[in-house]
């Protein structure tokens, strides 16, 4: 194993610093969710199932609806995940999606609000890993973006009966949807630290060559959201500022590129699901 | 920076215009209700209806009719590729479990520390013994351990390192006993160790091979293999037999080529080709025009393999 496995920007595989893998994405394929999504990179890959729900708003935000997130770490993924192996790595990457998201700036909540103060619907968005390679937060977060995009959620008719009682409708026609627009939702971008150098996407090796990585949670506009560090080493300040700038670049990129292929996949006609048979 | 992300559905429109749909079936399966079929491997008759034993896919050869199973074990002939593959079915590298035989070079990671003997994964069933007994002291000494060897066992090898030995003794429950009996056995540094399916190693008398672009490689039968950069030495090989680990900045042109037969050997193992020091050198020319990184796209890897396949098809043919 190599000592240093970026030095002079060339990493164990060829690539730079900031280069990420190849990544393979596909929407829509569980058909009973609101939304979907699949993500490969290289060989982590990632299910995103979102259920769209009718509850009540938070206390603190009752003109919004909310988002939950939830990730299932499958013991299929890794050997360390059987049992409970799994449930400290999948909390930690709810909690930082949850963190991301949190920000006014990231995804705009008041389209999902139904009654103010007494309904509006619930998001549960559900991570399943199946495979990790490596580089799992980034995985998690643009699945999440695809998912998120795909989703639809039926239009309500809400109209307030003369006694002060709203009445909620569903109508009748099946193709009145809402969809969210996920503009500003933020992507996580991982930084790892090796060396005084970070390095963005890494594999399973170079993850375990190094103590500490910084995930950032990043917007399309380079607006930071969110900053996570993960590990036992530690960060300089001026490693830590420089890697905020690197990572605001590297998001809004993400970001971008993401958003070009999830348009594109929209337009192709008569798209079959390849789905994980296909 | 580059971010590349594609679609699924992008490529679903190149493969099946190379090949045709493919049948899939799980067990239980009714392949065909027509009684005219002769029964194959992998399907049974339930009455009229012949139905599938096995999860795979159906092949019809004018009357017979056989369902070939998805993890079907590999014979090792150079150039055949893997059926279940060859379909685009399968895509995960650890299909295979190394079974071993005596005599097999393989490289595997110490894993634990224990009395008289270290444990080592070698990708098997069970973790393989490597025995205090069956090793060389630094130095190449040849005598008795005492039990000073036993407690400084730490000193030669910890939990971590990388070893290439070779597999002496196989126990009654299917676990490898190794020994590193050999200078060109030991321990491994400065290198990159790649995992590719352990059939796809195709068994030879040499498996250390110092190849022209400046590497040498170790192709471990487990499928394991360990590339770094050829040692000029006295000797002339990569192993010194000992436990000398040399921890010096590797310069970037080896580093390079280090990275670049990486990425072959992985495009080679991608397309299901067997790999030995012919096939990864013919690889690794057919990749020059491509820049290291680029080695790691799908359309790229396949293309190398093509080129290499294509390379060996015409070797074999004069």
């Amino acid at each position: 194993m190599l000592q240093n496995p970026s030095w002079e920007d060339h990493r164990t595989d060829g690539r730079r610093r900031r280069d990420y893998r190849p990544m393979e994405l596909e929407t829509g394929l569980v058909t009973h969710a609101a939304g979907s999504a699949r993500l490969r990179l290289a060989t982590t890959d990632v299910l995103v199932g979102v259920k769209a729900e009718v509850g009540e708003p938070l206390p603190e935000r009752p003109r919004a609806g909310r988002l939950q997130f939830s990730v299932d770490c499958s013991a299929n993924a890794s050997p360390e995940f059987e049992g409970r192996g799994g449930e400290a790595l999948a909390g930690s990457i709810a909690s930082c999606l949850t963190r991301a998201y949190a920000s006014p700036s990231a995804l705009d909540l008041r389209p999902l609000s139904i009654v103010p103060a007494r309904q509006c619907w619930i998001l549960y968005v559900d991570i399943l890993i199946l495979e990790c390679g490596g580089n799992l937060y980034d995985a998690v977060s643009c699945a999440v973006k695809a998912a998120l995009f795909n989703a639809r959620v039926p239009e309500l008719d809400v109209s307030s009966a003369d006694s002060g009682r709203v009445d909620v409708e569903l109508s009748d026609d099946p193709f009145k949807l809402l969809r969210l627009d996920v503009e500003n939702a933020p992507c996580l971008v991982t930084l790892l630290l090796v060396d005084s150098e970070c390095i963005v996407d890494p594999t399973q090796e170079e993850e375990a060559c190094s103590k500490a990585s910084l995930v950032t949670a990043v917007t399309a506009g380079g607006l930071v959201t969110a900053v996570t560090k993960a590990g036992r080493g530690s960060f300089h300040p001026t490693t830590v500022a420089s890697a905020l700038e690197m990572a605001a670049e590297l998001g809004a990129v993400l970001n971008r590129t993401l958003t070009e292929q999830l348009q594109v996949e929209e337009q192709i006609e008569d798209r079959q699901i390849r789905g994980f048979l296909g | 920076m580059e971010v590349d992300i594609r679609l699924a559905a992008e490529r679903l429109r190149q493969e099946e215009a190379t090949r045709g749909a493919a049948q899939l079936v799980t067990p239980g399966d009714t392949v065909t209700g027509d009684g005219g079929f002769m029964r194959g491997h992998g399907t049974y008759k339930d009455g009229e209806n012949l139905v599938a034993s096995v999860a795979g896919f159906v092949r019809r050869i004018n009357r017979l009719i056989s369902v070939q199973p998805l993890k079907a074990r590999y014979n090792g002939e150079i150039g055949d590729d893997c059926p279940a593959v060859q379909e685009g079915l399968v895509t995960s590298e650890r299909l295979c479990c190394f079974p071993g035989e005596i005599g097999d070079v393989v490289i595997g990671r110490v894993i634990e520390v224990q009395q008289k003997r270290w444990k080592v994964d070698t990708c098997s069933r069970l973790h393989s013994l490597l025995m205090l007994s069956s090793v060389n002291l630094p130095g190449g000494e040849q005598r008795r351990k005492t039990q000073e060897d036993e407690l400084a066992m730490r000193s030669y090898l910890e939990e971590g390192d990388l070893i290439s030995a070779e597999v002496q003794n196989i126990f009654s429950d299917g676990s490898l006993s190794l020994h590193t009996r050999s200078l060109k056995y030991g321990k491994l540094s400065q290198g990159v160790m790649v995992a590719v399916p352990s059939n796809l190693v195709l068994r030879r008398k040499n498996h250390f091979h110092d190849l022209p672009c400046g590497a040498t490689v170790i192709l471990g039968n487990n499928g394991y293999i360990w590339i770094c950069a050829t040692v000029v030495g006295e000797d002339g090989g990569a192993g010194t037999g000992g436990y000398v680990q040399n921890l010096e900045r590797v310069p970037l042109p080896e580093r390079e080529v280090i990275s670049r037969l990486r990425n072959c050997i992985l495009a080679l193992a991608g397309s299901w080709m067997m790999l030995y020091d012919t096939s990864i050198l013919y690889a690794f020319e057919a990749s020059s025009k491509f820049q290291a990184r680029d080695l790691l796209k799908p359309e790229v890897m396949a293309e190398v393999a093509d080129l290499t396949r294509k390379r060996l098809d015409l070797e074999a043919a004069e």
